[in-house]
């Protein structure tokens, strides 16, 4: 019998407005303990407003043999760039 | 005007988080996972940090008394001893077992996790209610310690009421473990709600909690979560420890004392 608790996956959101990021993992029996713990692990330094937790196994990744099929043939689009665009100098944040 | 009393409530509040505190501290570095581990060790911390507020406040008090009226306060050699002007620290490191004001609850033993989280749930519930109450004392310094300290209260009562719930609604062992739990520190929780001088004068002047209504909403929270948890509640009119308050403490005091006072007192005045 496999008795480690279920690892999750913890998302922080800094400040309001910003978006949630993986900040690392953890292990709890349920949802409810993974959202304390992931307060009290990485949250006790006023890093964090919310958290979301994921089981997971319910996170699928992608292979890494994958890796040259999947992004290599991006490499010579620089067509997919907007760069060739010219921008009004009144512009200036792009 | 400061007076023995309103001293002698300040100490009752920062004795019970200091020990309570120290006695959480102790399962650093020990907790049953690394996540539950830094939850009770960031509990640890939360105790000691309202301590530490009550008694700089402690200590002013004490400082404003009169001579002779500080005579009466403390008996610890030590104490008694130390000329300069009283600190957080002197309350702290220099008075013995019999000038502590916690109640007997708080410095019991760990014992397992269960028992661990036993007085907990029993400290939080009364704790959560006390600084709601004290939100309104007319001591404006208690009033702030009570409206930052709830916050945390609040965590910590969340905490370890889900760990009641938890144990209790587990599996048979974890079931039985948690109930001897709850049966055997429940004698300890009586003290509580027992009236000293300190919170009977206090109460008169509006400065502090009434412990008979927290008593009441006391033991209706503390029912609702051992209900959910599947567990039996202790009778409310069972026979209860005494003596804490009143500076008569269990053997543990002691120990906990030589431990965390030892530095201090071989090495007068060490700071790191």
């Amino acid at each position: 019998m496999n008795n480690e608790w279920p690892l999750w996956e913890i998302f922080i959101r800094s400040k309001t407005g910003l978006d949630h990021k993986h900040v690392g993992s953890l292990h709890a029996v349920d949802a409810a303990m993974a959202i304390e713990n992931a307060r009290d692990v990485y949250t006790r330094r006023m890093e964090g407003v919310s958290i979301w937790a994921v089981e997971s196994k319910y996170i699928h990744a992608s292979n890494p043999d994958d890796a040259g099929e999947l992004y290599d043939p991006a490499n010579d689009k620089v067509y997919r760039h907007p760069t060739f665009y010219e921008l009004p100098i009144e512009l200036k944040h792009m | 005007m400061t007076s023995i009393h309103q001293l002698n409530y300040v100490l009752q509040l920062a004795d019970n988080a200091l020990i309570l505190g120290h006695r959480i501290s102790e399962w650093t570095g020990h907790g049953p996972i690394l996540e539950q581990d830094i939850a009770i060790t960031n509990t640890a911390l939360d105790h000691l940090g309202q301590a530490r507020s009550l008694y700089q406040y402690a200590a002013e008090l004490y400082n404003q008394l009169p001579a002779e009226i500080q005579e009466e306060v403390f008996s610890s050699p030590a104490f008694l001893n130390h000329k300069q002007p009283v600190t957080e620290d002197t309350l702290a490191y220099l008075r013995d077992a019999w000038d502590f004001r916690n109640v007997l609850l708080v410095e019991q033993d760990n014992g397992d996790w269960a028992y661990t989280i036993a007085r907990s749930f029993f400290y939080d519930n009364y704790s959560v209610l006390l600084y709601t109450a004290l939100r309104d004392s007319k001591d404006a310094t208690i009033a702030a310690v009570a409206e930052k300290s709830l916050k945390e209260a609040l965590y910590h009562r969340r905490w370890s009421s889900e760990w009641v719930i938890r144990l209790g609604d587990g599996t048979g062992e974890s079931k039985d473990r948690m109930q001897e739990a709850i049966q055997a520190r429940w004698e300890y929780t009586g003290e509580l709600f027992e009236i000293s001088d300190a919170d009977k004068v206090m109460l008169e002047a509006g400065t502090g909690a009434d412990l008979a209504g927290i008593r009441s909403q006391w033991l209706t929270q503390v029912a609702e979560v051992l209900g959910e948890a599947t567990l039996e509640m202790p009778s409310a009119d069972a026979w209860m420890q005494t003596g804490g308050k009143a500076g008569k403490h269990s053997e543990h005091l002691g120990y906990i004392l030589a431990e965390m006072q030892y530095m201090q007192r071989a090495y007068p005045g060490m700071e790191w």
